[in-house]
Formats: structure tokens, sequence, C-alpha cells
């Protein structure tokens, strides 16, 4: 039996994770995302990341941002660099899509400041 | 001089939320910033995971703060940014602010004040670091900000003391952007940080968390070049022999954060060892009437969905503040507690919905967090697990317990 740390909020609960003949048993959880996120883990680990993008302003010189929705985890280092590659020069705000589908991985990197307008 | 029912000071994710639920009792209302925006810290944690609890998704600080501030202006409440309070004076029926700004000195009035300052990131000063004073060693907030706000890269090979929450998020945040960061060294035998945060941020990363380790000596003249770092005995003291130096040209500091309150001790307001935030009753109150506090002012939360929850509860109480008589029943703080807030409750207030927040003095498994009213047990809840980094919320129905100001009232983990 192993055991996992779950990273799906902030109860950080220690799951135990069985693998009875194939099929995945889990313990240990507070909810149901516990579950799938220990499936997942065990499957095909993923994550979300933030970073920021640079601007061609000079009063905002980086606006953050993050992606849409999970990512392969060893894919991380690889949208970093799509994202370090962006030099803004729009003013966008919240919500906007920075990427769109990047990397194809299904998800966007959006804005999540509205400080370029909002100045 | 102008005149306000509430003032808050502070814009960050406390203020906000005060300021909001105050205006919605249909009061005059000023908020106090002084940076140039509003959003406080939350503008420079660009990480996700704020708003989980309050509005079920995984948003990073900046969009959670805008969520606000979106209400914040849709509400047409007024702020002064730019804006620093130099003094605060109790009168007869509330209190005058001084405020300086680019438009000089000004008095305003107010029946209530809110103090919704935050806190602070303890610094190099604070924990008596041996050796040169060269430039590189600063804070995880500073770092972020250097980062996050100005796009700056403040090291290329660091280490970080503290196992703090932004100690941590820091650790993964730097490796992100190309630098190395060859561990994290923590005094205590546990991380002071959320478990999730130690996953995420530093074994996903491979980063190394060093427990009973800390820094005895830094090294480099105009710049960090070295630091040394020896294991501690149960006390916390370096242990002779077990020094190792370490190349690095940054020492980022997760050393702890204490609840910013000059303003709340120049006023008279009794502080909390064990919070090291005012004491306060279930209406948000310090001990001085009409002056009430919230968010990280109050206690360093872990998360800011509960600095939301308790700054607007906080909010309502300074905008329906009528100065009366107070009638209040002390709190005591029993076995395994490290501390409870609020410390008191107003028994002339609202008892059916107190909320509590707590945290546990150690790692308990399976045990009671437990109220007694007179040596008799009349709430208990069981947890699973209970941690110090972990703060806990209940909300409690004490109209059940038929107190008076003689009533003993002790909460416990037992």
């Amino acid at each position: 039996m192993e055991e996992m740390v779950c990273i799906e909020c902030p109860n950080g609960c220690v799951l135990t994770v069985e693998n009875k003949d194939g099929e995945i048993i889990v313990g240990n959880y507070k909810c149901k995302k516990g579950i799938t996120f220990a499936k997942t883990e065990l499957l095909s680990p993923k994550r979300t990341i933030s970073s920021i993008v640079r601007t061609v302003f000079p009063d905002i010189p980086v606006i953050p941002v993050r992606v849409s929705g999970d990512i392969p985890k060893d894919r991380i280092f690889d949208v970093i660099e799509e994202i370090n590659q962006i030099r803004l020069d729009k003013r966008v705000g919240r919500g906007h899509i920075i990427i769109d589908n990047v990397l194809g991985l299904g998800v966007n990197i959006i804005a999540t400041s509205s400080i370029l307008i909002n100045t | 001089m102008k005149e306000y029912d509430v003032i808050i000071i502070g814009g960050g994710p406390a203020g906000l939320a005060s300021a909001i639920s105050a205006k919605d009792e249909g009061k005059d209302i000023l908020l106090i910033e002084r940076e140039v925006r509003l959003g406080g810290i939350l503008k420079q944690c660009i990480h996700d995971g704020f708003g989980l609890l309050r509005f079920n998704e995984k948003l990073s600080g900046p969009e959670y703060a805008e969520k606000y501030i979106d209400i914040f202006n849709e509400k047409k409440i007024k702020a002064l940014t730019l804006t620093f309070v130099t003094e605060i004076v109790k009168e007869e029926n509330g209190f005058t602010v001084s405020v300086v700004n680019r438009d000089g000195v000004t008095n305003l009035h107010t029946k209530t004040v809110i103090l919704a300052t935050g806190c602070r990131e303890r610094t190099a000063r604070q924990i008596f670091i041996h050796g040169t004073r060269p430039s590189g060693i600063f804070t995880a907030g500073t770092a972020q900000a250097f980062v996050n706000i100005y796009g700056q890269k403040p090291t290329k090979k660091c280490i970080i003391l503290g196992s703090g929450d932004i100690g941590l998020i820091m650790a993964r945040r730097l490796t992100l952007e190309g630098a190395e960061v060859k561990g994290v060294y923590e005094a205590k035998p546990t991380p002071s940080g959320l478990t999730r945060n130690v996953h995420q941020c530093l074994n996903d990363y491979n980063i190394p968390l060093h427990l009973s380790h800390t820094v005895t000596r830094v090294f480099g003249n105009s710049r960090l070049t070295a630091v040394e770092v020896s294991r501690v005995d149960e006390n916390m003291a370096p242990i002779k022999g077990t020094e190792q130096i370490i190349e690095c040209d940054a020492l980022i500091l997760s050393v702890g954060l204490i609840p910013e309150n000059e303003l709340a001790e120049t006023l008279g307001a009794k502080l909390n060892e064990r919070t090291k935030g005012p004491v306060c009753d279930n209406l948000y109150m310090t001990s001085v009437d009409g002056l009430f506090s919230c968010g990280n002012a109050l206690h360093v939360n872990d998360l800011v969905d509960y600095v939301s929850e308790n700054a607007a509860e906080a909010g309502k109480a300074a905008a329906n503040y009528i100065k009366s008589e107070r009638k209040l029943l002390e709190f005591s703080v029993g076995e395994n507690l490290l501390y409870i807030v609020p410390q008191s409750i107003e028994l002339e207030s609202d008892l059916s919905a107190v909320t509590v927040y707590f945290r546990s003095s150690g790692d308990f498994n399976g045990k009671k967090f437990t109220i007694k009213v007179n040596g008799d047990t009349v709430f208990e809840k069981k947890y699973a697990f209970l941690r110090p980094p972990e703060m806990e919320k209940l909300v409690i129905d004490m109209n059940k317990f038929n107190l008076n100001m003689n009533s003993r009232i002790e909460f416990s983990i037992i």
C-alpha cells in the first residue's frame, strides 16, 4: 500500500492507494476529488501552473498568467518555455487568451489580471 | 471635518471584503490604502488555489482580488489610495484619523475603524544570523515581488530558510524561472507550510527539504556567496560539527508572519500573546470600543477565503455598531490548543452562529475539539488529524449553552 498527498484542496489528505488485481483502491479521502486525484496521479499525473508574460509596456513589465486547465506534469517546463516566448503588445484583461491550445495540450494560457487595462 | 460611519485601513482582501459588507448595511464608508492599487499582497501571489472554499474555483491571487475589486467599484465605495494613516485618536464619539497623501495632511472623523492592515514577514534581523551583511538576503515575499511584479530574477542559485507556505511557493516559482533552489531548510522537525505545498512545490521539482536544520552563518561582501547550515537539536540549538557550506547567491527567508498592529497598539488595543493580533469578541471588536480587526491583522490565516469571510463579518458588525456597555464573556484556552479566535463573546449579540477559528498546538490524530461550560462538555467534534499549520473553522450555536457572565467556557483538544 502506497501513501499519497492529495493536492486538490488545502485539507491535504494523506491518501492510501492500493492496486488490487488491477483495480486501484483509494482510501483515507475526505471527498471524491481524492479518488480521482489518486488514480490520475498513478497513471498520468497532472498539474496546473502559473507564471508571468513580459509586456512591451514600461509601466507594467509583466502580467500574471495561468493554464486554463490541467496539463501533464512532465510537460510543465515545455509550457513555461512557450510562455517565456511571448512579448505582449496589447493591453488585454483578465481571462484573455494569451496562447490558444498551448502545445496542443487542449488548454489555454490566460491572463489572470486586468492590470494592463485598469491603470 | 469629513464624517464617516466606517473607515477601513488596508485595501487587501480583508479591507475589500469588510468595505463591501459595511456598504451593504447602507453606511458611509471610506477605505484607505497606502499603495497605488487595491488588492494587497494577492497582486503578487500569481499561483492558483485561492477561492476553493468561497467560489469553488481554483483562482490565482490577482483573479481573487479583482473579483472583490470589481464589486467594490460597482458599489461605488470611496477609496483613497497612495494614502498613509499617520495617527488615529480615540474620541468620545469615534475616532479622528489623520492621513497624508498628495493633497497634504487631512483629518477625517469616523464612528468606527476597521484595521485590515494584514501581516508582515519576519526579516533576517529578527532571526539573528551571524556573518557579513551582503545583498542577496531577502524575504520570500520580496523575492515574489521581484519575480511576479517587476519581472526581475533575484537569484540564480539559492537556498530557502523556513518552510512557510510562501517559501514553498517561491521554491517552485524560482525553479520555473530557471533558478536552482538547492534546498529548503527548516529548524523545526515538521514543515510549517501546508502538506500539499510540500508536495506540489518541493517534491514535484525534486527540491530537498531539510528538517531540523538552520542557517548559522552567511558569507560574502557585496553579494552573498555562501551560507553555512547546521543541524539543530530539539531545542533548535545548532549542533557543533554538523556545519556545511553551501554556495549560493541568495538566501530567501520564509520564517513566519506577524500581524501588523502598530496602529492598534497606539490606540491601546490589547494584543493576544498567541495570535500576536488584537484580542477580539465574536463581532471582531477589539478591547477598544468601536475599533475592529480582521484578516491577517487579527491572526495569520492560511487561506484567503477565511480572511474574506471574517472581514465581511467585521464589516457588518462595524457598520451596525452602537455604543453600549459591553458584556464580554472570555474564553479559556485549554490543552493542545495553540490559539482560538475570537477570545471572547458579546453576550448581548446574536450567538446562534458564532464562527470559531483554531489551531492545534501539535500534530494529533483522532482527537476531539471540545467545549466545556462550567466543566460539562457541551460540544465536541472529532478530527482525523490536526496540525498547527492547518487552521480549522467551526460555526457553533452558542445560544444552546445558556451562557451568562458567571459561566466558565473552556476550549480544548482532548
